[in-house]
């Protein structure tokens, strides 16, 4: 696994264009690039509505809060906002893992931590929005 | 991991001093970056107080005085002096740029700055090692693949399509672009750098050429492409005007109309 250690100590016996190559290309890449653009996309008017709501219920009491969650408009929005900035984050924050992280064993570990923290988040939010959603009462 | 602190024997330390002579009434100090890999030691920083009256209006010209009447130990590439080859690109008042082209009345302070292009292996003084920077040019194929048998004459081409090329053609591989870019510096062996990758998309759009998908295949990768993060050093510093950022968001567009 090449490192960029490997600027500093050229390898004597290894031609330029072999190191240029390199293991050549993964295919893949795009994927990444439409899903990190896709998921800002929702992600930013999501946003705009996640803090107007939040401003709105400054103040509120518990049941209140729990009431406006309860609302299938409020519940699905949510739970779409908590998706798409997970989506995005987990991208944004795997490209910056192989950004600055060159062993393969330690970038390997972080990428896998970070899908597994986000998906985690995603899966305990989405638990917490539909058990506050559906236990509720007088949402309906 | 991101190295933050300087490896064993890479801090700069200051070195000569190289006053001016008597009489000189227009002193500029030039602070350059001196290295010599085979001499060991740390690199240093000498500083030349140059009488400008006997100096040209560029960069190159107070370089070549340097060279030819204080200090001939002092390392540099120079070919054409007009813009044209490349070989004097350098950091110049902590900018990438063509010693020939730049004024030194332009460096903002008073004491001009130079050093080599950062982050990349320096064979002597102001000379980096840009062996692998070549070799990522070659590695895009920069040159017209076709499996139609050749015409008799050219290979024809619109002035319509053409003119896409401006723009590109242009490019005469200085490596002011790639060594400006901090994906390039983190990721250098792996990341194309924008110089390369603004040839690949040179060829990309030749409506003469016939592997744009082997192309797009052999680009899409995490690294090779879309290590560019649209950071735009390489549009800022390009002494040409080019624009190699564009050049590559018009590669990653590809890549989606690809799959879209």
């Amino acid at each position: 696994m090449s490192s960029n250690k490997d600027l500093f100590q050229p390898r004597q016996f290894r031609t330029p264009l072999s190191r240029a190559r390199g293991m050549g290309s993964a295919h893949h890449g795009v994927s990444h690039f439409i899903t990190e653009r896709v998921s800002g996309l929702a992600f930013a008017p999501l946003t705009v509505w996640g803090v107007y709501s939040a401003l709105k219920l400054i103040g509120a009491d518990q049941h209140t809060v729990a009431t406006w969650i309860g609302q299938p408009v409020n519940a699905v929005l949510l739970g779409l906002l908590l998706i798409s900035a997970l989506v995005h984050l987990q991208g944004a924050v795997q490209v910056v893992i192989e950004d600055y992280i060159y062993r393969f064993t330690t970038k390997s570990a972080l990428v896998i931590g970070n899908l597994f923290v986000c998906v985690l988040a995603g899966a305990v939010g989405i638990f917490s929005i539909l058990k506050v959603a559906l236990t509720v009462t007088g949402a309906h | 991991m991101v190295e933050l602190a300087l490896p064993k024997n890479s801090q700069v330390k200051s070195g000569k001093h190289w006053p001016a002579p008597a009489g000189a009434k227009k002193v500029k100090t030039f602070k350059i970056y001196r290295y010599d890999p085979e001499a060991g030691g740390n690199p240093r920083w000498d500083t030349y107080d140059v009488d400008m009256d006997a100096v040209g209006p560029m960069v190159l010209d107070a370089l070549l005085y340097i060279k030819n009447t204080i200090d001939p130990t002092l390392a540099f590439r120079r070919s054409c002096r007009e813009g044209v080859c490349g070989s004097c690109s350098m950091n110049i008042g902590g900018r990438n740029t063509l010693a020939c082209t730049h004024g030194w009345a332009e460096v903002p302070g008073k004491v001009v700055q130079i050093s080599p292009l950062p982050h990349l292996p320096v064979v002597k003084d102001l000379i980096p090692d840009l062996t692998l920077f070549y070799a990522q040019y070659a590695s895009i194929e920069p040159w017209l693949h076709t499996d139609t048998p050749e015409p008799q004459t050219e290979w024809k081409q619109s002035p319509k399509d053409r003119e896409k090329l401006d723009g590109l053609y242009e490019c005469i591989l200085c490596a002011c672009c790639s060594t400006s870019c901090p994906s390039y510096w983190w990721n250098g062996d792996k990341y194309l750098g924008p110089a390369a990758l603004l040839h690949a998309y040179r060829w990309l759009i030749d409506s003469r050429d016939e592997a744009t998908g082997d192309r797009l295949d052999a680009l899409e990768d995490p690294f090779k492409l879309y290590r560019c993060h649209t950071i735009m050093n390489c549009a800022q510093v390009c002494p040409k005007g080019l624009n190699p950022a564009k050049a590559i968001a018009e590669i990653k567009k590809m890549m989606v109309e690809r799959v879209v």
